[in-house]
């Protein structure tokens, strides 16, 4: 046993001074062909203006403004088609689920063609589909589609009814000759993003949703019926609770892909964090900090995610036991 | 007369089983009736077969214009290569495309199907590079379009399975330094996006190797993905490390096999095909994956569709039905392999049964 551990601790060592070894000539080497190649290295430039502008952005930005500005307004971009798109794609993808369990068979038939044309096309594809949709085949501003009162679809985006204004509680968009003005506008980029990551994620949370249900033993249902129970009282009472154990880990995981997957925005020129650090990127020549930037917001988002889920878990593990 | 009554029992059965059954297949009905018409007209009867450009305008989308297509296909499936020369990547997808088709449909296996694809691998890479035989030489930053795709993601899937298994065995080794690396390998990698990893193998491999030691951006993308794929690989081969009973471990050291023996014969084999599916899911996601590298500036079937249509101010306005031909082309290979997986399920619990 004492040469066992001996040898474990020789071959432990071995790896870690290889390791320091190849870490060290990676950052010498790397050094020496910064300083050739004439590249600056350091975050020394998140504090300097950022120099570009932003197409859009929750945070009030101008190109004046500081690249870790530029870069937090591309997080709360981020942040601002994830949230939504999560919502929509649980909600949608529940629906899909359940309908792919349901005794209809027309039913059954539809969302399981949705769930397998969404699933198997590739998402940036279909991102690109959607933004050239909206771009290009829906008609310019001054013929905009009237989907309802106050709310007008065109070319330069979704304009909507929005709190605030100066006419009351709401401001509402109007038609005002060549464009609409007042109210909320969507742009293009953020609609086809939303739009786009909510479709195909829902596709990924019905076989999550579906498979999470038929996890539950049959018996289950079978015992609920011969109780008496109604089938929504046996889905409310018997099915959700159980289901939710098995559904919940793997729906957090859909919801981090899809906050990973907004990172597509780069293609269509939606500015979230990524196409901001690809721009900064671009114009301070910074490669290795601007890629570490982004890695280390993702880390931190999965992580956060990581412990919601586990809260989530204990939290439907107790609902289930009360219920 | 029972005909009848079939029929009549399958449809109240499965259309009609209650008040909220009939009502959804009815409102269903009327969605598909009232929205069906309109798609078969402008999928076929009022679309555009020919490459005509002015016969699109004129239809001024009330019909799908599949003439951009005819126009566009050679560059759309083959990118910016040769025009002269594109029998190459034809033939190249063909050879590549039939060792994949042999190896689902079971025609090769084992070593027959590793002693194919050592002769398939070097051909294709010889008649897309030439070089050699009098072929001219094309540099890889000519390549583009279905064989593009095609070798990301098939190099990836057999580049990235021998390092997901050494990375899942890592996790289960006894020095902890070992496990604490690939664990934090597999943890990083999966916890960002794609983008991040394919930004760092074209922005960084450059500064981080030496000089005058510059490897192309398709190898460094390659190793991008392969990387990538790994790490969630790993994760499946783990399930499946994990799901061989602990008897099975015992056994063979009863049997006096040693550590890497036992593991070669007895709990890999029994690992992986339990985890097959999975690793199908993994190969649908490395196949759509590569349409990534495009933001990479690789011109693969996505990236070659938008050369193909952003520059040609005639034909531009048709992406959709660009979009919707290659859409197709990725959706065929994504559910043969789903498919695939499907009945290998069911294969290999057969071969459960007999053993």
């Amino acid at each position: 046993m004492q040469g066992q551990r001996w040898r474990d601790l020789t071959i432990q060592a071995l790896l870690a001074a290889g390791l320091l070894a190849a870490l060290w000539w990676l950052l010498d080497v790397t050094a020496s062909n910064m300083a050739e190649r004439g590249i600056r290295s350091g975050f020394d430039f998140l504090t300097e203006p950022a120099g570009f502008a932003i197409g859009e952005s929750l945070l009030p930005f101008d190109s004046a403004d500081s690249t870790l500005r530029a870069l937090a307004a591309g997080l709360a971009n981020t942040l601002r088609v994830a949230l939504p798109a999560i919502i929509a794609s649980t909600l949608l993808g529940t629906m899909i689920g359940l309908g792919r369990l349901s005794p209809n068979l027309l039913l059954r038939g539809l969302c399981a063609a949705y769930v397998e044309i969404l699933r198997n096309v590739p998402l940036l594809l279909q991102l690109l589909a959607w933004y050239f949709v909206v771009t290009d085949l829906l008609p310019l501003a001054s013929e905009a589609v009237q989907l309802a009162p106050h709310v007008f679809l065109s070319k330069s985006g979704l304009s909507l009814p929005w709190f605030g204004g100066d006419a009351g509680l709401f401001d509402l968009p109007l038609q005002g000759g060549m464009n609409i003005v007042g109210g909320a506008a969507l742009t293009p980029e953020f609609l086809a993003l939303l739009l786009g990551l909510s479709l195909y994620t829902a596709a990924y949370v019905a076989e999550t949703v579906r498979a999470g249900i038929l996890a539950v033993p049959h018996g289950q249902s079978d015992a609920a019926l011969a109780l008496g129970l109604t089938r929504v009282q046996l889905f409310r009472l018997v099915l959700l609770p159980q289901a939710l154990r098995s559904i919940i880990p793997p729906l957090t995981n859909q919801h981090l892909s899809l906050t990973k997957n907004a990172s597509l925005a780069v293609a269509i020129g939606y500015p979230d964090l990524v196409s901001v650090a690809n721009t900064t990127l671009n114009q301070t020549g910074r490669a290795a900090e601007c890629i570490a930037l982004i890695m280390a917001v993702y880390l931190i988002l999965s992580l956060l995610t990581a412990l919601l889920s586990n809260w989530l878990e204990r939290r439907s593990g107790r609902w289930a036991e009360r219920s | 007369m029972t005909h009848i009554t079939c029929t009549h029992a399958w449809l109240r059965r499965n259309l009609f089983a209650d008040a909220i059954s009939g009502m959804t297949t009815v409102l269903l009905l009327a969605g598909v009736l009232w929205w069906l018409p309109g798609l078969i007209d402008w999928v076929l009867l009022k679309a555009v077969f020919k490459a005509d450009a002015a016969a699109c305008h004129a239809v001024n989308h009330g019909g799908a214009c599949w003439g951009v297509v005819a126009e566009k296909y050679r560059f759309i499936l083959f990118g910016r290569y040769p025009h002269a020369e594109q029998w190459r990547p034809l033939l190249a997808t063909v050879l590549l495309l039939s060792v994949i088709a042999a190896s689902g449909l079971r025609l090769l296996a084992g070593r027959r199907l590793l002693a194919t694809s050592a002769l398939a691998l070097p051909g294709f890479f010889l008649l897309m590079g030439g070089g050699y035989f009098g072929l001219g030489a094309v540099g890889s930053d000519q390549w583009g379009g279905l064989p593009l795709t095609l070798l990301l993601a098939s190099m990836g899937m057999l580049l990235a399975f021998p390092l997901a298994i050494a990375v899942a065995l890592g996790r289960q080794s006894g020095l902890p330094l070992l496990r604490g690396l690939c664990a934090l390998y597999v943890e990083l990698v999966r916890g960002v996006p794609l983008i991040s990893v394919l930004f760092l193998a074209s922005f960084l491999f450059p500064i981080i190797l030496p000089q005058g030691f510059s490897i192309d951006v398709l190898l460094r993308v390659q190793a991008g993905i392969v990387l990538f794929a790994a790490a969630y690989l790993s994760e499946t081969v783990r399930g499946g490390l994990q799901a061989v009973p602990a008897g099975q471990h015992d056994a063979a050291a009863a049997l006096g096999l040693g550590h890497w023996q036992s593991m070669r014969c007895i709990i890999l084999p029994q690992a992986l095909r339990a985890v097959v599916p999975s690793v199908m899911n993994s190969a649908v996601s490395i196949f759509k994956d590569t349409s990534l590298v495009t933001v990479v500036s690789l011109y693969e079937l996505t990236g070659s569709l938008s050369l193909a249509l952003a520059g040609d101010a005639e034909w531009r306005s048709y992406h959709l039905e660009g979009y919707l031909f290659i859409g197709l082309i990725y959706w065929i290979g994504c559910y043969a392999m789903s498919r695939f997986s499907q009945g290998l399920e069911i294969g290999t619990g057969d071969s459960r049964l007999r053993s």
